[in-house]
């Protein structure tokens, strides 16, 4: 028994190995490439996303074609998960696989053609979604001939992926290492299935599927991108850039292997929770439901882990300036996915779809939980590849404020918001009647959109006070280590 | 073998997650593809003509979707707001579906026939024109594009619909035909907000509008043919709040929620017919009148049963009467 703890332990064995390790890594430029690019499209994403808030209030706003909400809302959507989350991904990827492995990548040439290809990839899909190029199904909105170039990238990711663990000099793959696995595999199921589709020019195509069908398939899509773009992978940084920051490892490895497999099975039950009640087969919905809430515990497993890690040295959150990005970050996991689950209940399903209240909940996702941890996961990693501290601890706090502010400003008001508009759609008179239009109902939401416009240029203001923070960060530092290594290496290249 | 090895060995464990991964997608995704419940298909359901599919077309480049649902769910407050539950079958010829997930604005699955071809013409050209507080973008640019018809065929072809070529040939020709003749009976509208070059074209904003018009009308010509004739509200024949004063006040403000927009200011006429005179198109008694409000009428009257109530609509026949009796 003891052999066996002592095996099921050495998870954290790898990482304090790890730890002693020169800063850097082989491939920094590519790291800082995918980095800077991230928060380059994540600040277009959020632009966007302001403009959206001010049309929901002011709809002359919608100026031109291109402006208009219906074009607009999907280069939000797609510029923030595929140019902000997955560039993010990719920088903290090859940054943890050179770590965990203790292996240069294994096709760095590979990864520097990909980080190119990513933003003319990226550039276009703005471009194209902007012309009305689009196949309406939500998050794989792009046309075909962008969809081959998303896959061409994912392989290219995989095969650095997977090349660098055949290659690792660690004996033992570290849990963030499993969760990015993972999401490679996911992410290239789902994608792939959920884009089958029938060209009839350059940027027109029908999807495969049909109705009842198409709708099922796009929602075991829509989860599961969800799934393997804002969990998988971000719960692979939280494990690996939570212990590196604090020095402590990881609470339960143990807990954290059953989480995963459970997890990774469960998720891709759960797609037809975003179409209760409609005409999809009444056994899909059951079996969503149930899969929906079976779910919370293998989220709750990382909470729980995460909270435990601090056990004893809670007193990090105030001398540590990113251990409460990483904390509040799964504390709003801990909320979305006790949140999501009750979503799927079909009574409350019947209040709250189709309501404000699920931008909310989506909301908090996305700008508590991803955005928390991959922002700091960059502080850290862009403080290790330019040998330097992090610029400004202070603006980091600040960011750190305005972001939690803004976000709890925007999420709580859209669920009050969706509560409000889910009952004035079902209030009826005592003779069966409905006792508001519609217009009513819209009328009622406008304080709301407001007060969400104020949540997001609040935390509009705090990711531009990080991309500063970040850009200063990732300056080479003069008469370092790193830049004289850096130098060699380039000298030798 | 150790449980431990799986974590030394990248390839399996991408395997393993493959498997795993697989099972719920097996059984919640893949195998209902073929399941008769996921593709049921009724002849009560046809598919769009060529002019509907390139109006669905622009439906999907705008992005409708991300602001209106189709599908209507079978809640009671839900089938009193837009109509009978969301079928299967009617989803039968849809690729892609275009469900939504989001109602920032009202539902559409039941639009169809609902309003006039003229009340889209003008809420489109400018929503707030129509609704002040609506959010709704206009979309006036898009009765000034020219409908390009050089895919239409080749759309057809691949959605299946089961004609050829000719047949979407002559099919626009004859919309073109309809919508541009003088004598259309929204001819006016459409004139107003389609520029003079474009007045004898098929513009993008005709294949949208008729696209909407499409939308449940084949459920609810079937519903109608199945009922059969006579089924309207028989026993309402006298009503209980003539001359009542306080009743003819609160007429007026659902009258200007709910009937304005297409009768007009005071019952002055619109898209619809002038309320405020004692010839009615559909007759003029309490009986008739109420006939016409709760069921509706061919040619754009929405029937007003289920979201107003008979209370509220007999309050409503209070103040046209008052309208009346001021217009003499």
């Amino acid at each position: 028994m003891a052999n066996e703890s002592e095996k099921m332990y050495t998870g954290d064995n790898i990482v304090q190995r790890e730890m002693r390790m020169t800063n850097g890594t082989r491939n920094d430029s590519i790291v800082r490439g995918f980095a800077l690019s991230s928060v380059f499209w994540l600040l277009i994403g959020l632009v966007i996303g302001l403009w959206l808030a001010a049309e929901m209030v002011y709809p002359s706003l919608n100026l031109a074609p291109w402006l208009a909400f219906g074009r607009l809302r999907v280069v939000h959507t797609n510029g923030l998960v595929y140019g902000f989350t997955l560039a993010g991904i990719f920088a903290c990827s090859f940054y943890m696989l050179e770590k965990l492995t203790r292996t240069p990548l294994a096709f760095p040439g590979l990864a520097k053609a990909q980080l190119w290809l990513f933003n003319i990839a990226i550039a276009l899909a703005a471009l194209s979604l902007f012309a009305g190029m689009n196949t309406s199904k939500e998050y794989a909105e792009l046309e075909w001939p962008l969809d081959i170039v998303v896959v061409v990238l994912w392989v290219m990711f995989a095969v650095n992926v997977m090349g660098t663990l055949v290659k690792r000099r660690e004996k033992q793959m570290y849990v963030s290492l499993w969760f990015l696995v993972a999401c490679v595999v996911t992410v290239a199921v789902v994608y792939i299935l959920n884009n089958l589709a029938i060209p009839v020019s350059l940027t027109k195509s029908y999807s495969v599927y049909a109705g009842v069908n198409d709708a099922n398939v796009q929602w075991w899509f829509g989860h599961n991108a969800v799934a393997s773009v804002f969990t998988f992978p971000i719960l692979a940084m939280f494990y690996y850039f939570l212990p590196k920051s604090t020095g402590l490892p990881i609470y339960s490895h143990r807990l954290s292997i059953i989480a995963f497999w459970s997890l990774v099975f469960g998720y891709l039950w759960t797609g037809a929770h975003h179409l209760m009640l409609t005409p999809v087969p009444e056994w899909i919905q059951t079996v969503a439901l149930a899969f929906s809430l079976f779910l919370i515990a293998p989220s709750w497993a990382s909470v729980v882990n995460g909270f435990y890690t601090m056990n004893g040295n809670w007193d990090k959150m105030k001398s540590n300036y990113l251990v409460k990005f990483f904390i509040l970050g799964i504390t709003f996991y801990g909320l979305q996915t006790i949140q999501g689950p009750t979503q799927a209940i079909r009574a409350l399903s019947a209040h709250l779809h189709y309501t404000e209240y699920i931008p909310g909940h989506v909301h908090m996702g996305t700008m508590g939980w991803v955005t928390m941890i991959i922002t700091a996961s960059m502080y850290f990693m862009m403080a290790k590849i330019s040998g330097r501290e992090v610029h400004s601890v202070k603006l980091a706090n600040i960011h750190f404020w305005l972001i939690l502010v803004g976000q709890l400003l925007f999420t709580v008001t859209l669920w009050i918001a969706g509560i409000v508009q889910g009952a004035m759609w079902k209030a009826v008179n005592p003779d069966g009647s409905l006792k508001y239009t519609f217009l009513d109902s819209v009328a009622a939401m406008y304080p709301f959109w407001t007060v969400r416009l104020v949540g997001g240029l609040l935390y509009f203001a705090g990711i531009a006070v990080f991309a500063y923070n970040l850009y200063m960060t990732s300056r080479p530092k003069p008469g370092t280590k790193w830049s004289a290594a850096a130098a060699a290496r380039s000298q030798a290249a | 073998m150790n449980v431990n090895s799986l974590y030394e060995k990248p390839v399996l464990f991408a395997l393993a997650a493959v498997v795993v991964i697989s099972v719920g997608t097996l059984v919640t995704t893949f195998i209902p593809l073929f399941l008769p419940s996921t593709q049921p298909v009724s002849p009560l359901f046809t598919p769009y003509t060529a002019v509907e599919t390139e109006g669905r077309d622009i439906y999907i480049r705008e992005g409708c979707n991300n602001c209106h649902t189709q599908t209507v769910r079978p809640l009671r407050a839900e089938v009193a707001r837009y109509g009978d539950y969301s079928r299967a079958e009617e989803s039968a010829w849809d690729r892609p579906f275009l469900w939504g997930s989001r109602r920032t604005g009202p539902d559409l699955a039941r639009v169809g026939g609902k309003y006039p071809d003229a009340w889209h013409y003008r809420h489109m050209a400018n929503p707030q024109a129509m609704f002040g507080k609506s959010n709704m973008p206009a979309y006036a640019w898009l009765a000034k594009a020219k409908l390009d018809t050089s895919l239409t065929a080749r759309k057809v072809k691949v959605l299946g619909f089961g004609y050829d070529e000719a047949e979407v040939a002559r099919q626009l020709a004859a919309f073109r035909r309809t919508v541009t003749a003088p004598t259309w009976p929204s001819a006016q509208e459409r004139s107003r907000v389609t520029p003079a070059a474009l007045r004898g074209e098929l513009t993008e904003l005709d294949a949208l509008v008729a696209y909407l018009q499409k939308l449940g009308r084949d459920l609810m010509a079937a519903q109608r043919a199945a009922a059969g004739p006579g089924t309207a509200e028989a026993a309402e024949k006298k009503n209980p709040y003539a001359g009542n004063r306080t009743a003819g006040e609160e007429g007026e403000k659902i009258f200007e929620e709910n009937c304005k927009v297409c009768h007009g200011e005071k019952g002055a006429g619109g898209f619809g017919p002038k309320l405020a005179t004692t010839k009615h198109k559909f007759g003029g008694t309490d009986a008739d009148l109420f006939t016409t409000v709760s069921g509706g009428r061919p040619g754009g009257m929405p029937s007003f049963l289920q979201p107003l109530g008979k209370d509220r609509i007999w309050k409503v026949i209070t103040y046209i009467r008052r309208l009346e009796s001021e217009s003499r």
